[in-house]
């Protein structure tokens, strides 16, 4: 927690600092290729604060975030953080859809190839593993919509819905509120969306908790504690459900926390591939129109939760590890 | 003993022992299958990267007007001239894939020198003054890892402008918290040894007792890190490719060239999966090599 607070205004100071560093002068950045007059630029200046000392416009970039006020988008000319609220749910549902295929297939996966070390269960599944963690997600992306969306024709290419169906968003999941709405077909199809961004973006978590929980596993599998309890004649489930799984999920649980910055930086990619109208997708089409203040202020709340996620990670290592909780 | 004989028997068992060790390691580097077909395969990208310009059947940027999007040879209208087919603009698949190599090798190694080299000063600077030192680094470098990586690097980008030297620079700058954290976890480790103590004692100078007694004991995490860093510098660039913000076209970067092709890819298969394939392999083989690596040098894994 003590480091959080100084990191967190780091953070801040990059994202002030990055507007700043942008070659050329913020104000002709923003107005594009159109130009503007001298009087115009100069109200502009003074209308953003760029003519006041750098330390004041940092004091009152902070005074404004403290307000909950990021800026303003160039090109929607709407709050950068009423924007990000609205696609933030969209990520989120990507993530989590993502981090759940990941966990239900990596963590038996590993599991199973730690109790058949050198088995051929365990060779494929380190193999497998080891290629979906080298796997250039943006293009494994476009293999898959070449293959279930080109050729078999099952899932749809891009976004997250048929434009059939519309109907107001009340969670901004788009599975939950396609239910809500109770129109015939439309949770299907919100589904058949979601599925193929989904495997993309979880292919390298999966990959990673596969190796993590395989070599946690192993290492539990070796220590006294594990043979004593064999010794006395408790069965294999028992030693492995309950001896073994609890001391290594701890590991597991670290990289599971880490693959939060991994989801992002996946989402960039799977978002831009697959037309899918999250905070990735948003982030790029920003820079690419050169909308600073979205970019700015993307790039403060993404790191927030980012920073959120390994606090919350941090304190459920306490809980499943009372080590933890009394050395910290 | 005196100082000069402790240096005299010290290099003497070193000339030795490095031998041993380097044939320990080989030893255990070998017992991994997966490491050395990585090493192997590794090798022959080296190769292709380095006669890129004698293996090529053409030149990667000339289009031939007469054959564009043609399929590879074994599929029908394919011809034998282009094996692996032609793009959009009539260019041939395989030469640019070939020449595309020495961009990925070229990439990886400046990107691994750099944050190498800055993040082993840092990380040694950290682990051996501590103190305020320590903190301001450790700090910045938890700024760095608050954004992911991806991101930081598409933002650098932004901000120094698209092409191939920028995105290299991004992706060193984002990948450098990493070697600076392991060093500095290894100087720590290694000062509380006896064998610096006993430095100390004797006087070895401060930058001598940096670099010279303390940084070659740490170096087994930090080649495994370059490894693992040597393999994801090369998909960060060519997904920064991808998204337009790394080499520029007509540069026959893996990345660079599947953005090109996104448009073909219900209509030409192999303009899109061929590039992949290229990156995919490229850096599963400098993985398989960083695991062997890693199996090869972690003394905790060793089971002697």
């Amino acid at each position: 927690m003590g480091v959080l607070v100084p990191t967190f205004f780091g953070v801040t100071l990059v994202a002030f600092v990055f507007i700043r560093m942008l070659p050329g002068d913020p104000v002709l950045l923003m107005a594009g290729e159109r130009g503007m007059s001298e009087e115009r630029h100069a109200e502009m200046m003074k209308q953003f604060g760029f003519d006041r000392p750098i330390y004041e416009q940092y004091f009152s970039y902070i005074g404004d975030l403290v307000q909950g006020d990021l800026g303003t988008s160039i090109i929607t000319k709407k709050p950068v953080l009423e924007e990000f609220m609205t696609l933030f749910p969209a990520t989120v549902e990507l993530s989590l859809c993502a981090i759940i295929i990941a966990i239900f297939i990596g963590l038996p996966a590993g599991m199973i190839a730690a109790t058949r070390r050198g088995s051929s269960f365990d060779h494929t599944v380190m193999a497998g593993a080891l290629t979906g963690y080298s796997m250039p997600i943006f293009w494994w992306g476009l293999l898959l919509i070449i293959l279930f969306s080109g050729i078999l024709g099952w899932t749809p290419v891009s976004g997250r819905i048929s434009l059939l169906y519309f109907f107001e968003p009340v969670t901004g999941f788009m599975t939950i509120d396609s239910l809500l709405s109770g129109q015939k077909g439309a949770f299907s199809s919100a589904l058949s969306h979601l599925i193929l961004p989904s495997i993309v973006l979880g292919t390298i978590p999966l990959a990673v908790i596969a190796r993590q929980t395989r070599s946690a596993m192993l290492e539990v599998l070796g220590e006294d504690y594990v043979r004593t309890a064999r010794a006395k004649g408790l069965g294999p489930g028992r030693v492995i459900g309950l001896h073994t799984l609890r001391n290594a999920m701890i590991p597991v649980i670290t990289v599971i926390g880490l693959q939060v910055g991994v989801l992002f930086a996946g989402a960039i990619l799977t978002e831009t591939i697959f037309s899918w109208p999250g905070i990735g997708k948003w982030m790029v089409d920003s820079i690419f129109r050169r909308d600073y203040p979205s970019v700015q202020g993307g790039l403060l709340l993404i790191a927030a939760v980012v920073m959120l996620v390994n606090l919350v990670v941090d304190l459920l290592y306490g809980l499943i590890n009372p080590q933890i909780r009394h050395t910290d | 003993m005196t100082e000069a004989t402790v240096y005299e028997e010290n290099s003497d068992s070193r000339q030795g022992g490095r031998l041993a060790l380097l044939s320990e390691f080989w030893a255990y580097f070998s017992e991994n299958r997966g490491a050395v077909i990585g090493l192997i395969f590794f090798v022959c990208i080296v190769i292709v990267a380095i006669f890129a310009g004698y293996l090529a059947p053409h030149n990667p940027n000339e289009q031939f007007r007469e054959a564009f999007l043609q399929p590879p040879f074994w599929q029908d209208g394919g011809e034998i001239r282009f094996p692996l087919g032609t793009d959009a603009v009539g260019r041939d698949v395989l030469s640019r894939l070939i020449h595309g190599s020495r961009y990925s090798l070229f990439i990886g190694c400046i990107v691994v020198s750099v944050s190498l080299v800055v993040g082993v000063m840092l990380g040694l600077c950290a682990g051996f003054f501590r103190g305020k030192v320590e903190s301001v680094i450790m700090r910045v470098m938890d700024v760095v890892l608050a954004f992911p990586s991806l991101l930081l690097a598409l933002v650098l980008v932004a901000i120094l402008g698209p092409s191939l030297i920028n995105a290299m620079i991004a992706i060193a700058i984002v990948q450098q918290p990493h070697y600076v954290r392991l060093t500095r976890a290894a100087v720590i480790g290694e000062t509380a040894r006896d064998y610096v103590t006993a430095a100390k004692v004797i006087g070895v100078r401060r930058l001598r007792l940096m670099f010279v007694t303390i940084l070659p004991n740490c170096m087994a995490p930090l080649i495994v890190q370059a490894a693992l860093s040597f393999s994801s510098a090369i998909l960060d660039a060519a997904a920064l490719g991808f998204l337009g913000m790394g080499a520029q076209p007509p540069t026959p970067e893996w990345g660079t060239m599947l953005a090109e092709a996104r448009e073909f890819i219900l209509r030409a298969w192999w303009v899109v999966t061929l590039p992949g394939v290229a990156i995919l392999t490229t850096v599963l083989a400098i993985n398989l090599m960083g695991d062997g690596l890693r199996d090869a040098l972690d003394p905790k894994l060793k089971r002697s």
